[in-house]
């Protein structure tokens, strides 16, 4: 019998302890402020219990003492005007208290200047996934081009919308491209959108501020602890509002080098793909790795769209005829409408092979009889504009 | 406080309600009009109920089960709309039209006609909203308070905008009306502060709606005008200002929040002094209360965007003003407290859900305080700890009050009974459900789950699922709540003209069922 408990308490331990939903409370999170956010909210809750006690305590004993069957004359009494000035002024002192340490965190929290060896790093909200700018990072010897991003959702649609996979560790909270930042650095966010408003949340920093198109909202932050920091968006911002996690990865500096390193030759290897003859197949297959990341939320993975909020691209007259203009489309983005401009999303490779997906799927046309699209044909778009 | 009987027998023949449909498309009765506004309210809670079980079954597991995100978007936005401008408003218009009169010894409300125009613009106006179902695009899916720009490029907002405008009328005259009677109407010798508190508690309800309904329908006309006639109020792009929006939007919506409270403070306020069978402890302090409420309803709306990037000043003044709040919100919680004290309580379904009230209000209360503290509040801002801290004010805070009156009131409407041991089962069904529904969210917003979520991350998997089984509870219980109202109209037992052996007022002077004239020559009022 003690041994079936022991059994029973062994087995139960690493169950408790790894069943991460029994985390009730809020994050202490890995920065200075998020720790002093940690205990005002613990502060604050406490002096709420506290009250709830004394009321409600007296409350329920009122109600059992006072029942009915245990007193037949109720008093007349209707009014205690020291009573009422009593409990004005009481809760009065303790807001005051309360409000002296949230007044100072937040004094804290809205010094936003800029630091001596600081990162500055720029965060576009966009329908539906995130923008990092590194303000001060370019990937070329010339610095003409900048450090820059775009951070895409990577469960598959397998294991959210058909559930027809076991869903994955991080399910929802995984990205193709993480943001990448040195611990001990003061980082500013520079937060702004590019479309709707969209939130920028990071529990781990307490960090919330709001992306606003026509608005740049800084949040400062400095990450104590290395590691990988999940999440989310949170101002309703359409159709795949859930779909647009953050992840950020904090590293030590050497590491941090080490990938803006990396990051310039991948920047130096894709000048040299531009360049280079592309077969249908090797165009198509990246195509349809495109497509399925970047357009098929809103177009569907069988390009019929969703009537009144995403056209068709099957059967579609401009994909199938117009090759001038899908390419403009894709580079421009359409006013008034959910779709954006793709220019700084994908590289010219990547955006003349999806463009040959749409026109050679779902029946728009063959290798024979359509005009293919071919990464010179983009370079040449954007070399146009320049002129 | 006493009153005469008065006998209007010989005047009841001639002067009674038309037959069938049409007494109710024509009355001008204000006991009719009670009676439409609560029943178009008990639909609308239907309906905006059955939203609300799509959505946490779809919530109940992670993944996409039932509806894409776009549905789910939908259901969100409607199940908000309907239950605010549907569901928890008209209910609190048609208690006014009941009770108001009755309670001021008044025949009627001072403007009949218009009181009928504003009950059917109510449904015209649900209509129109409710056609967007049938159309491509769908119906509105930018959550209930259609940021920009956000809902300027949505599909149909044009059917959205009349709609908010057609129900801001309604709501505007309505109050007209309340202001109206009260300002004009009181039986002789009653003065304004000896006025029983529900009637207090429409007075300042009423003010706010008309000094805050205009401000919505500029925001819906704005953003018409942005969504299609190319202004840029919102458009950034255009050099508009999207947080303008959110400014204006929350100048009409915090003031609105006290609107939905409110009458329940009246509410409460009857019923726990009835069933003590002691005086309301405070009386005036409650007046002044509710009054400093509404005062600071103005001055503290920018708390619901503490995350827009506001300066420093602004972010620490709607802070300090934010918690103000808490201490005429106190006062009324000690009050009410200090009248169950040394009273003789007896605990039938209307208390038992007044009391509920008064410990489930308080506990949305302390989250809201802690919501106030902005640097806590860029932790809790758009997560689950946010809904949960609503749904505890609106639930078993306005709701429940709404119920605690209808079984508070229902002998005096009916004239019968309304069955005591299913209104107490209805009563903890209800409370069980609630709680069950939405305490966990507390946790699940601490965690960090954001909220107007279609689909989430596994750990916050059980409590969600935990959730949905309160939500079922809650909602299915609702349906015995019509079970009873409908067999006390049938087949309940007669009631006393008094109902409740603790009941004070003029409304329980008058025969139950209250006849369809009352007050025809005023009562007399004994300072």
């Amino acid at each position: 019998m003690k041994n079936k408990l022991k059994l029973l308490i062994l087995y139960l331990i690493p169950f408790f302890a790894s069943a991460d939903w029994l985390d009730l409370n809020m994050p202490v999170g890995v920065t200075d402020i998020s720790k002093e956010v940690f205990e005002l909210h613990m502060l604050i809750f406490w002096v709420v219990v506290g009250i709830g006690v004394v009321v409600f305590g007296f409350l329920f004993w009122s109600m059992w003492k006072y029942r009915r069957s245990n007193n037949k004359t109720p008093a007349k009494f209707y009014d205690n005007h020291k009573l009422e000035i009593i409990w004005t002024i009481v809760p009065t002192v303790i807001l005051i208290l309360m409000a002296i340490p949230a007044s100072m965190t937040l004094k804290k929290i809205y010094d936003h200047e800029a630091e001596e060896g600081g990162i500055d790093i720029q965060v576009v909200g966009w329908q539906w996934k995130w923008q990092y700018k590194y303000l001060d990072e370019y990937v070329d010897e010339a610095g003409n081009k900048q450090l820059s991003f775009f951070s895409n959702l990577t469960t598959p649609q397998d294991q959210y919308e058909f559930n027809r996979v076991e869903k994955g560790e991080n399910y929802l909270l995984e990205v193709d491209e993480p943001v990448v930042v040195p611990i001990n650095t003061p980082i500013r966010f520079l937060i702004t959108s590019s479309d709707v408003l969209h939130s920028w949340y990071m529990s781990d920093f307490a960090v919330k501020q709001d992306a606003i198109p026509g608005f740049i909202n800084v949040a400062k932050t400095k990450i104590n602890v290395p590691g990988v920091y999940r999440g989310n968006c949170t101002e309703l911002c359409g159709e795949r509002h859930a779909y647009m996690p953050i992840v950020v990865e904090a590293v030590t500096r050497e590491e941090y080098d080490a990938w803006l390193q990396e990051k310039r030759n991948i920047a130096a290897e894709l000048a040299y793909l531009t360049e280079k003859e592309w077969t249908v197949d090797e165009l198509l297959a990246t195509g349809e790795e495109i497509y399925t990341l970047r357009c098929a939320a809103c177009h569907q993975a069988d390009g019929a769209g969703i009537a009144g909020f995403y056209p068709a691209l099957a059967g579609s007259d401009i994909v199938i005829n117009d090759k001038a203009r899908q390419i403009e489309i894709l580079m421009e983005g359409v006013r008034g409408s959910q779709m954006q401009s793709f220019a700084e999303q994908i590289n010219e490779v990547e955006m003349a092979a999806v463009i040959t997906f749409t026109k050679l799927s779902w029946g728009n046309g063959t290798e024979a009889d359509s005009e293919l699209v071919i990464p010179k044909d983009i370079v040449d778009y954007k070399n146009r504009e320049d002129t | 406080m006493s009153a005469v009987v008065e006998n209007n027998d010989h005047h009841d023949d001639h002067h009674g309600p038309r037959k069938g449909i049409w007494r109710w498309m024509t009355t001008t009765n204000h006991k009719d009009i009670g009676t439409l506004y609560l029943w178009f309210s008990f639909l609308a809670f239907l309906v905006g109920g059955a939203f609300a079980m799509g959505i946490r079954a779809e919530l109940f597991e992670p993944g996409l089960q039932l509806m894409d995100p776009i549905r789910y978007n939908q259901l969100v936005t409607m199940h908000g709309l309907i239950m605010i401008f549907g569901g928890v408003m008209p209910a609190f218009v048609g208690l006014a039209n009941w009770l108001i009169p009755m309670q001021i010894g008044a025949p009627d409300m001072a403007l009949p006609r218009m009181n009928n125009l504003s009950f059917w613009l109510l449904p015209t106006a649900f209509a129109i909203l409710m056609s967007t179902a049938f159309m491509e695009g769908g119906m509105p899916g930018f959550g209930w308070t259609f940021y920009a720009p956000l809902s300027t490029n949505y599909p149909n907002v044009a059917f959205f905008v009349f709609a908010v405008h057609i129900m801001g009328i309604s709501s505007i005259m309505g109050s007209i009306n309340v202001i109206v009677t009260i300002m004009n109407m009181r039986a002789p010798g009653m003065t304004l502060m000896q006025m029983p508190l529900f009637t207090w508690s429409w007075l300042i309800t009423a003010y706010l709606l008309i000094a805050v309904m205009p401000v919505l329908a500029g925001a819906v006309t704005m953003l018409l005008m942005d969504a299609y006639f190319g202004t840029s109020f919102f458009d950034a792009a255009g050099g508009g200002d999207p947080v303008l929006f959110q400014h204006i939007f929350w100048f009409f919506g915090h003031p609105e929040v006290y609107i939905m409270i409110l009458p329940a403070f009246g509410i409460t306020s009857h019923i726990i002094s009835t069933f003590s069978r002691k005086p309301l402890f405070g009386h005036a302090s409650m007046i002044y209360a509710m009054s400093s409420i509404a005062i600071l309803s103005f001055v503290v709306w920018a708390h619901h965007m503490f995350t827009v990037g506001m300066p420093l000043a602004a972010e620490l003044f709607f802070m300090w003003a934010t918690m103000l709040i808490a201490i005429p919100t106190g006062v009324k919680v000690f009050n009410w407290c200090a009248t169950i004290f040394k009273g003789s309580i007896t605990y039938e379904t209307p208390m038992l859900f007044a009391i509920a009230f008064v410990v489930l209000f308080t506990i949305g209360g302390f989250s809201g305080l802690m919501l106030a503290i902005t640097p806590a509040d860029f932790q809790y801002h758009d997560t689950y700890f946010v809904v949960a801290h609503f749904h505890y004010v609106l639930v078993p805070g306005s709701v429940f009050s709404i119920m605690a009156a209808v079984y508070f009131w229902l002998p005096k409407w009916t004239g019968n009974m309304y069955d005591e041991k299913l209104g107490k089962l209805h009563f903890w069904l209800s409370f069980i459900g609630v709680n069950v529904t939405f305490f966990p969210q507390h946790f699940v917003g601490l965690a960090g789950m954001p909220r107007r979520y279609a689909d989430y991350a596994l750990q916050f998997a059980e409590w969600n699922a935990i959730s949905s089984v309160g939500a079922f509870l809650f909602g299915l219980s609702q349906l015995l709540f019509l079970y009873i109202v409908l067999k006390t109209i049938f087949v309940g037992k007669k009631a006393t003209p008094r109902v409740w052996d603790g009941a004070e007022g003029l409304e329980w002077t008058v025969d139950s069922p209250a006849p369809y004239h009352t007050f025809e020559t005023p009562p007399k009022i004994n300072g």
